[in-house]
């Protein structure tokens, strides 16, 4: 087995000094890593923005943008502010080298640099990257990248916030019929072929799918990030998962199996966004009185027999951008007043 | 006793970190960028800069630590702590002396060069 600390990775050094670019970039090849470097700070974060880098070797005094000004910019910066960085500084003062680490710095090595320090401190600075990035990963896969990078850049914490946002159910017509029709292997490739096209629909028009339920999604228009159309995106939404689901349920009859029926509600309003459970396991939701909404909604079209009911709130929201048919007030399960529906063509 | 000029385990232990070759490839870089840092010294100094001033003999002691040139590494340390004003108002002494001591520095790296 390969040793991880020796493990090869790309490394950015940044020096003004050409002596100690050489001498630096020396030992780290001589270790077994690809080397890069920039002879100021500017070109340092040119070439960070440019390339992916696993890690940097910062030295502090240089012209143009100096290494403090670099981890200053670092810190802002969303997509660099996790890259490791170790100043290489011959640095006066232990004032300095306290606002280094105090920037975000991992580590602090003087110069002349000892190489078997410098590769004990690397070592361990990539093996932490290594751990972050595997984090990262695992909330992107289980998040969406709206709620990845909400919790990366407020954190997390239990407890939400009041938005205006767009909420639409939807799920799949006669699911436990057609699933006890076909073998489960069958019915979780559908389920797959499914979910693919949906979050596709979704996303792309800028909306977070919050919770998947055997044949059931939820998802979310205007969190965790404000959209300027939530209402008008979320039915566009629903518009092309009906063209997808119509779309696959042709290449299924084609094959000789059932096509696939999908109804989705959708509600507009206010809500509470953020995280619910316990520290250890949380999940990005919304409640309130819309999400109820559009659940019953996505519920009714089955009684409707239409694919897309909206509220009015909706409706109000989209103008006469769209052709909506009203059905009239419903008594909704748990509301004590009725509601205006409104179907979408 | 005087401290020698190069510190020969210093430089030992570079080419053995480095390797002979690259070594001496280094202190030709040396050779050749010095004199360019210790011309900013008195330019930065005519100028009033102190930036420039402070980060060329910041630069002159780190390569000065490298190489094992030891006095020239204190000698230009002490004029990156003394900063530009306190040596514009004690004259131009130490740089001249920094000076001397980067030709010794250069006649001794040079003959380790060619040894």
């Amino acid at each position: 087995m390969r040793d991880r600390l020796t493990t090869p990775a790309r490394l950015l050094v940044v020096d003004d000094n050409k002596v100690n670019r050489l001498l630096l970039t020396r030992s780290l090849e001589l270790q077994g890593h690809t080397v890069a470097s920039a002879e100021n700070g500017r070109v340092a974060l040119e070439m960070l923005h440019r390339d992916d880098f696993d890690l940097m070797l910062l030295d502090m005094e240089m012209p143009e943008m100096d290494g403090f000004q670099v981890l200053e910019q670092l810190v802002g910066d969303l997509q660099l502010r996790d890259m490791p960085v170790i100043v290489t500084s011959s640095l006066e003062g232990i004032a300095n080298v306290v606002r280094c680490i105090e920037l975000g710095a991992e580590d602090y090595l003087p110069k002349p640099v000892n190489p078997v320090l410098l590769k004990a401190r690397i070592g361990a600075s990539l093996e932490k990257k290594r751990l972050r990035d595997q984090q990262k990963e695992f909330v992107r896969r289980f998040a969406t990248p709206e709620v990845a990078q909400d919790l990366q850049k407020s954190g997390f914490s239990l407890g939400g916030k009041r938005v205006h946002a767009a909420v639409l159910f939807s799920d799949i017509r006669n699911f436990t019929a057609l699933a006890e029709s076909q073998a489960p292997e069958e019915t979780i490739e559908l389920l797959n072929t499914y979910y693919a096209l949906m979050f596709d629909a979704i996303t792309s028009h800028g909306g977070v799918v919050t919770t998947m339920m055997g044949d059931g999604l939820m998802a979310v228009f205007g969190a965790p990030f404000p959209l300027p159309h939530h209402s008008e995106n979320a039915v566009r939404a629903a518009q092309e998962m009906i063209e997808l689901i119509e779309l696959f349920s042709h290449e299924r009859i084609a094959i000789d199996k059932p096509a696939l029926r999908i109804g989705i509600g959708i509600a507009s309003g206010e809500m509470v966004a953020g995280y619910t459970g316990t520290n250890d396991r949380a999940a990005y939701t919304c409640i309130g009185d819309t999400v109820n909404i559009a659940a019953r909604l996505e519920g009714h079209t089955k009684i409707f027999h239409r694919t897309i009911l909206i509220d009015n709130a909706t409706r109000l929201a989209l103008g006469d951008r769209f052709a909506v048919e009203p059905l009239g007030p419903v008594p909704l399960k748990g509301k004590t007043e009725t509601v205006e529906v409104f179907a979408v063509a | 006793m005087t401290a020698p000029t190069i510190d020969s385990a210093t430089f030992e232990e570079l080419k053995a970190t480095t390797g002979a070759e690259f070594a001496m490839e280094l202190v030709g870089t040396f050779l050749e960028e010095a004199p360019g840092m210790l011309n900013d010294l008195r330019t930065a100094l005519g100028a009033s800069d102190a930036d420039t001033f402070r980060r060329a003999a910041h630069s002159l002691k780190s390569n000065g630590n490298t190489f094992g040139a030891l006095t020239f590494a204190a000698q230009a340390r002490a004029l990156e702590l003394a900063g530009l004003h306190s040596v514009k108002a004690g004259g131009t002494g130490p740089l001249d002396e920094l000076d001397a001591e980067f030709a010794r520095v250069a006649a001794a790296l040079a003959a380790l060069r060619y040894a």
